[in-house]
């Protein structure tokens, strides 16, 4: 067969087209319901999530139970703000919004601001005064305290700077708000919703990933677990600090904003970038962590800067992903985002295939339609079966084919290019050529 | 001249200290209640092709990772060209000009051959994130270059055919080939390699000295090898120095270190030193 040069972004394109424009007509015209409309939402929705899930360990290889967090971050985040904008629960349409930029903002200063201070020169210095004074644990303790004092004053300043910000940003924005006509408003804010959810998500990501991925895979595992139970508690008890998350009732009220193009579009934004990601020399470091982590480092590799950056990246499109559920039914409840519920992003990714994009989007895809058409096609009393049939395939997909549907391969555009095709010039001299030079020489 | 001395005590170097490429100072390691490492000291010229050798276990290979930052030396300096690694992370070590080879061989298994050398290039890739991100900028034109020069780099060591084949299907001698064309292309100045001739053949461990003599020479590199064979590094190491249970018990050029009794029974044990 001849090769066709197609470049591979074509089908692909074409695919998601099809797909996009098939959908959307067909709840057009009615042929498919209001709730399977909504079953092909999710399904991509869940598909973003595991996504992330996927870049933190199909493709950088640390195990992470805590996915779930970052969603329900990105949900209950983007919901306050959305919510605020319609019916003003904080007092003011922009107050949910601002705090949480500023609450950002100062969060990002405090970050740099230590890092730019280099507290371990003073830990070392303060150390090196004392040693001939104290024993070693004394002059750890010692050296640790002013570090902690330094530690414990950036975060009052960087209070303050939030709460500053704060009053600047809600007058502002409220008086934008307001400027704006409601249609153009709605989009404005749940574009700024869905952006402030990821953030969030991805900003408790680096928190959270700074200190725990130093540890090893499997403990990584389950301190991010812990990580996942502190959020649903949270959830639960959320109406003690914010009265309109309810807590264990359930968030109501949350404005019905997503559908089909906007899950579409961001959806294709995302793809977009953990591809491009991927295929970067960033994406190699990130593969090469998962390979070999000793030979990641001796290769000039900085293994702990780039396993924050993927599981930073990974709890945004967790959190962006939450922010498209929070908008979806209007309704949140904290055991959505309970553990059990945690583990569905990590059964896609291992069915998909660890380290395959595309084996994410049809596993994901798959598991979430397959359930919900379960419920649809199974008889009436039978419904539950759907937990007995929906497990005996993931069974079987374990058993017959145990590196997933994908494996590590790719579709089309997601594939790795090519390099380029060229004459490589074979250099003059090769350890070959050297020899017969040395031949040469002796006779 | 005393240099076949065990220990340090009655050391002297005889490279003045400014040509020292790599200059180790009293190395000790210790893991729990064993000295794996005990006051070990040694020095690499600029340009010299330096063997440490061993029976198994003597612990040449936590040299190497103290040397690469892997290990952190309980004890001792490491000096690279003047400078002190120790505390230094591993990846900060590899970009000041240290790069390694690894004994079992660490590939990125299942990455092509093409990105195995690729990630060599990634801490002067020469674009930010933002730019790989979005396709702007420096991206499409450094990526090209770099790739360009990944597959300059693998047609020196003959695997241009083999780029794109994973790095596991190789065989094993291409394999240890691919690991020391990767190593390279981090553009080193010091290059360690550990047992590069494990498990070969005498025919494949000839060729591998031919390698070792040519890169040498054309990448204007200091070596220094580990290798468990003697043949490999009688043949090409200018200068050998030999461990045994943690310590250095002898120093010299190969005739020296073959004639050296202490080496002998390190080797071979007491009774048959006579026979060798």
């Amino acid at each position: 067969m001849k090769r066709f040069p197609l470049p591979s972004w074509i089908p692909t394109l074409a695919v998601g087209l099809l797909i996009f424009v098939g959908v959307q007509l067909a709840r057009n015209t009615g042929s498919i319901s209001a709730y399977r409309y909504q079953v092909f939402q999710i399904a991509l929705i869940t598909s973003m999530s595991a996504l992330g899930l996927n870049l933190i360990y199909g493709f950088n290889g640390q195990f992470s139970l805590g996915h779930i967090g970052f969603y329900a971050i990105g949900a209950y985040g983007s919901a306050l703000i959305t919510k605020d904008y319609v019916s003003s629960w904080s007092g003011s349409r922009a107050g949910a919004l601002s705090w949480m930029i500023a609450a950002q903002i100062g969060v990002v200063a405090a970050l740099v601001f230590l890092r730019l201070i280099r507290l371990d020169r003073l830990r070392k210095r303060v150390a090196s005064h004392t040693s001939q004074y104290l024993k070693g644990h004394e002059v750890r303790l010692v050296s640790t305290l002013p570090v902690l004092l330094v530690v414990a004053a950036t975060i009052a300043v960087a209070l303050l700077l939030t709460q500053g910000l704060h009053l600047v940003l809600d007058r502002t924005l409220s008086s934008l708000m307001a400027m704006l006509p409601r249609q153009v408003g709605q989009h404005v804010v749940f574009v700024l919703a869905i952006l402030t959810g990821g953030t969030m998500a991805a900003l408790v990501a680096y928190l959270v990933g700074l200190p725990l991925l130093r540890l090893g895979s499997d403990y990584f595992g389950i301190a991010t677990l812990g990580f996942a139970i502190m959020v649903f508690t949270a959830l639960q008890n959320s109406d003690l600090v914010i009265e309109t998350m309810k807590g264990a009732r359930g968030m109501v009220a949350i404005p019905v904003w997503t559908n089909w193009s906007w899950v579409v579009g961001v959806f294709v934004v995302l793809v977009v970038i953990l591809r491009n990601l991927l295929r970067s020399s960033h994406g190699r470091g990130i593969i090469s962590v998962r390979e070999d982590e000793i030979a990641a480092q001796t290769m000039g590799v900085d293994v702990n800067q780039l396993k924050t950056l993927a599981f930073t990246i990974g709890g945004l499109f967790a959190g962006v992903a939450g922010a498209l559920y929070a908008h979806l039914y209007g309704f949140l409840h904290p055991s959505t985002f309970s553990i059990v519920k945690g583990f569905d992003p990590l059964i896609i990714i291992v069915l998909g295939g660890l380290g395959s994009m595309t084996g994410t989007v049809l596993a994901g895809v798959g598991v979430v339609v397959l359930i919900e058409e379960l419920r649809v096609i199974l008889p009436q009393g039978f419904e539950d079966w759907r937990f007995v049939i929906y497990p005996i395939i993931l069974l079987l997909v374990m058993l017959l084919r145990s590196q997933g549907i994908m494996g590590t391969s790719e579709w089309g555009w997601f594939r790795a290019p090519l390099p380029p095709e060229r004459e490589i010039p074979i250099p003059s001299r090769t350890p070959r050529a050297s020899t017969q030079l040395t031949q040469s020489e002796d006779a | 001249m005393d240099i076949l001395t065990r220990g340090i005590g009655s050391y002297t170097s005889f490279t003045p200290p400014e040509q020292r490429a790599l200059d180790i100072r009293g190395l000790t390691k210790v893991f729990g209640g064993l000295r794996a490492v005990s006051n070990f000291t040694m020095d690499v010229p600029y340009g010299g092709l330096y063997g440490l050798i061993g029976p198994n276990g003597a612990g040449k290979t936590t040299v190497f990772n103290m040397v690469t930052g892997i290990y952190d030396a309980t004890e001792g300096s490491i000096l690279f060209e003047g400078q002190e690694l120790g505390g230094l992370p591993p990846h900060q070590i590899t970009r000041r000009g240290i790069a390694r080879t690894f004994q079992n061989i660490r590939l990125f298994q299942n990455l092509t051959v093409l990105d195995n050398v690729r990630i060599a290039y990634h801490a002067h890739a020469g674009y930010n994130l933002l730019e790989a991100i979005t396709r702007l900028g420096r991206y499409g034109r450094q990526e090209r270059q770099l790739t360009e020069r990944a597959q300059d780099f693998l047609a020196v060591f003959g695997l241009q055919d083999r780029q794109m084949e994973l790095a596991r299907n190789l065989p094993y001698g291409e394999q240890r080939r691919l690991e020391i064309a990767r190593a390279l292309a981090a553009h080193p100045k010091l290059l360690l390699l550990d047992e590069p001739a494990a498990g070969m053949n005498p025919a494949e461990v000839e060729t591998l000295m031919e390698l070792i003599r040519f890169i040498h020479d054309e990448f204007n590199l200091t070596i220094l090898l580990i290798e468990h064979q003697m043949r490999v590094v009688m043949g090409i190491c200018e200068w050998i120095t030999v461990m045994d249970f943690g310590q250095v018990i002898a120093r010299g050029t190969s005739e020296q270190i073959r004639n050296n009794e202490d080496v002998i029974v390190a080797y071979l044990g007491r009774a048959q030193g006579r026979e060798l």
